[in-house]
């Protein structure tokens, strides 16, 4: 097809370029200069680019004087004051705290760090990293602390990966559509650049029992957070963080020094780590006995979820927006799976009729938030956008019916999107839109 | 002088002695030879940190309580200040309940009563992080005492039974079967 060729010069291309019913257009239409002219020339599309002639132009305010001076750490502008995470409990009740990512107004694949979600069940707590310690033992030839100096001496890897609460969109098991900001539904998960040791590196220092099955890292914050993860993730790909986005870690992220899973539920990748016990047997922990145990609806319950199953939303347009005209849109989302790599994202514009494959930011990485987009044209009438996503294992994001008959729903609306808790949500987000244009959270 | 039978017995030593541990190119994860970094610190080092409670009962320290003491403590600790009066819930979960899961679908509360699976996740819990303004200033009595409490209270113990590393971890917890392990080949 002509429109997938990107230097295709200025010769009339796109013949067609819908992949997909109510408006959806082909992945790669208007990537190529070549297409814009042609998208100028008015083929394909049958909508003229050209919109309400504009104003003369003019020098602004803000261009005739100095500016304010650089500071040590980079400033936002105070136009993008809103961009901030939705706090649940912002007067630190003693209570859990959570802060969510507004992935509304952001794009790319990295979440800022300072917008990285989190959760702290009894405050941030304040370490020295002089002070802080790491001890591995239990089921070790030979028990061994690592201090921070000696630990920032290791081999380290870098790698992007996203971390996910077990419970995020936990509202989107309520059985009629919340109405709340994808913040709201999805906050509970970001995207870093993460750089640290790999755990296997000290595990082979300490020696490990070949009989020992799990490990219970604990944190040196109040609470002392704990959770049993099995030796097999140990091995596979667990970093001992010490970076955050080229940075030393977010004091709310586990400064100095946080456990990562990649892939693997929030909760697990125990922050402020200064303990790892090797044991044959999982503690049975708070934390996995009850909270991260997601009840099914005939009362049975899973325990040791562990992974973030394939998963995708479309962060714009999303609830809150509205369409201003009809027209040309970019549908923008994040797709990531806690068992792979992002291999394809179907996007519908009609609730799931058809669908056409979105374009995936390559290259996708293991484990870590992939951009996707596709162009869309909408007509102004009614339209119901979702996406699909397919790791390179075969993991194919359920669709809601499936989902539901298994892992159940509320028998009454959720209210409250940051109350309710069940965990573990992997199937589709739908966004219906109306002639107005503005936009309701929906299931198709 | 050193030959090179006594040189390769000192390199034997030195390695050995280690284990292997701070020496070696055999790493999983191809990144060459070993730091060694670490310093290392035997077992009974650790115990001040070593808090985590298995369900065989393992590391359940000595002392024992019962639900009397337990109830007391209950108040003097303020540990109704957040789960309300005899522990039936305030603005955080009532620890001691009387109704049923059924009924609730997938919001069900996970009640100790109904849903924990392991009394030993009681102890360790309490000890850890309780009471949640001061956690860890609990004696090893007093959290056998609270865990008899809430135990008793919810009718899993007899009211006048005695708590300690025994008896604790045979206590039998009406929810234990129901719990399906999602990904049992992640482990």
């Amino acid at each position: 097809m002509a429109i997938l060729k990107r230097r295709g010069g200025l010769g009339p291309t796109a013949p067609d370029q819908q992949a997909a019913g109510n408006g959806l257009l082909h992945r790669r239409a208007l990537l190529g200069r070549g297409l814009m002219l042609a998208g100028a020339a008015g083929v394909g599309t049958g909508t003229s680019l050209s919109g309400a002639a504009a104003e003369p132009l003019e020098d602004a305010e803000w261009s005739r004087h100095q500016g304010t001076t650089v500071g040590p750490i980079g400033v936002r502008s105070k136009f993008e004051k809103d961009t901030v995470r939705v706090l649940s409990n912002p007067k630190g009740e003693p209570r859990t705290q959570h802060a969510r990512t507004p992935h509304q107004l952001l794009s790319g694949q990295i979440t800022p760090s300072h917008l990285h979600f989190t959760i702290l069940h009894n405050g941030i707590p304040d370490i020295d990293p002089n002070q802080h310690k790491l001890v591995i033992h239990g089921m070790v030839k030979q028990p061994m602390v690592f201090t921070m100096d000696k630990l920032m001496r290791y081999p380290m890897v870098t790698r992007q990966t996203f971390v996910e609460c077990g419970g995020n969109s936990a509202p989107m098991f309520s059985n009629e559509p919340v109405q709340a900001s994808l913040q709201l539904l999805h906050g509970l998960a970001s995207n870093s650049e993460w750089t640290g040791v790999l755990l296997s590196t000290l595990l082979d220092e300490v020696g490990v029992d070949p009989k020992a099955v799990w490990m219970l890292p604990e944190g040196a914050d109040t609470p002392a957070l704990t959770r049993s993860v099995p030796l097999k993730k140990a091995w596979d790909d667990a970093i001992l963080v010490l970076y955050q986005n080229g940075e030393r870690l977010m004091a709310e992220q586990g400064y100095p020094v946080r456990l990562l899973l990649p892939g693997w539920e929030g909760n697990m990748n125990v922050k402020y780590v200064r303990r790892i016990k090797i044991t044959d047997q999982p503690a049975m922990t708070y934390y996995e006995a009850r909270n991260y145990s997601p009840v099914l609806p005939d009362y049975k319950a899973y325990k040791f979820y562990f992974v973030n199953e394939v998963k995708s939303f479309i962060t714009s347009p999303s609830f809150g927006m509205s369409l201003k005209e009809p027209g040309y849109y970019e549908i923008s989302g994040i797709a990531y799976s806690g068992s792979g790599t992002i291999k394809r994202v179907m996007v519908s514009a009609d609730g799931g009729n058809s669908w056409a494959e979105a374009a995936v930011q390559g290259p996708a990485q293991d484990k870590a938030f992939t951009r996707f987009h596709i162009p869309w044209r909408w007509d102004g009438s009614p339209a119901v956008l979702t996406s699909r996503a397919v790791d390179d294992g075969g993991n194919i994001q359920p669709l809601r019916a499936d989902f539901v008959k298994v892992r159940g729903e509320t028998l009454k609306p959720v209210t409250n999107p940051m109350g309710f808790a069940n965990q573990h949500y992997n199937s589709l987000t739908c966004w219906g839109i109306n002639a107005k244009g503005e936009i309701a959270h929906v299931y198709a | 002088m050193f030959t090179l039978k006594t040189l390769s017995l000192a390199a034997f030593v030195s390695i050995g002695v280690a284990g292997a541990l701070a020496a070696g190119n055999d790493t999983k994860n191809g990144l060459g030879a070993r730091p060694g970094l670490g310093a290392p610190i035997p077992e009974s080092d650790i115990k001040a940190w070593d808090i985590t409670i298995l369900p065989d009962g393992t590391n359940l320290p000595p002392g024992s309580g019962t639900a009397a003491v337990g109830a007391k403590l209950y108040v003097e600790k303020g540990c109704d200040q957040c789960h309300g009066d005899n522990a039936k819930g305030g603005r955080n979960p009532a620890l001691i309940t009387e109704e049923k899961m059924q009924g609730q679908g997938i919001e069900t509360n996970k009640t100790i009563k109904d849903f924990w699976a392991y009394s030993t996740t009681l102890y360790d819990y309490i000890r850890r992080a309780m009471p949640w303004p001061a956690p860890r200033t609990l004696s090893d009595e007093e959290v056998y005492s609270l865990v008899a409490y809430i135990l008793a209270g919810n009718k899993l113990i007899d009211e006048n039974a005695v708590m300690d590393a025994k008896t604790l971890p045979q206590v039998k917890m009406p929810n234990h079967d129901n719990f399906i392990v999602r990904f049992p080949e992640r482990i």
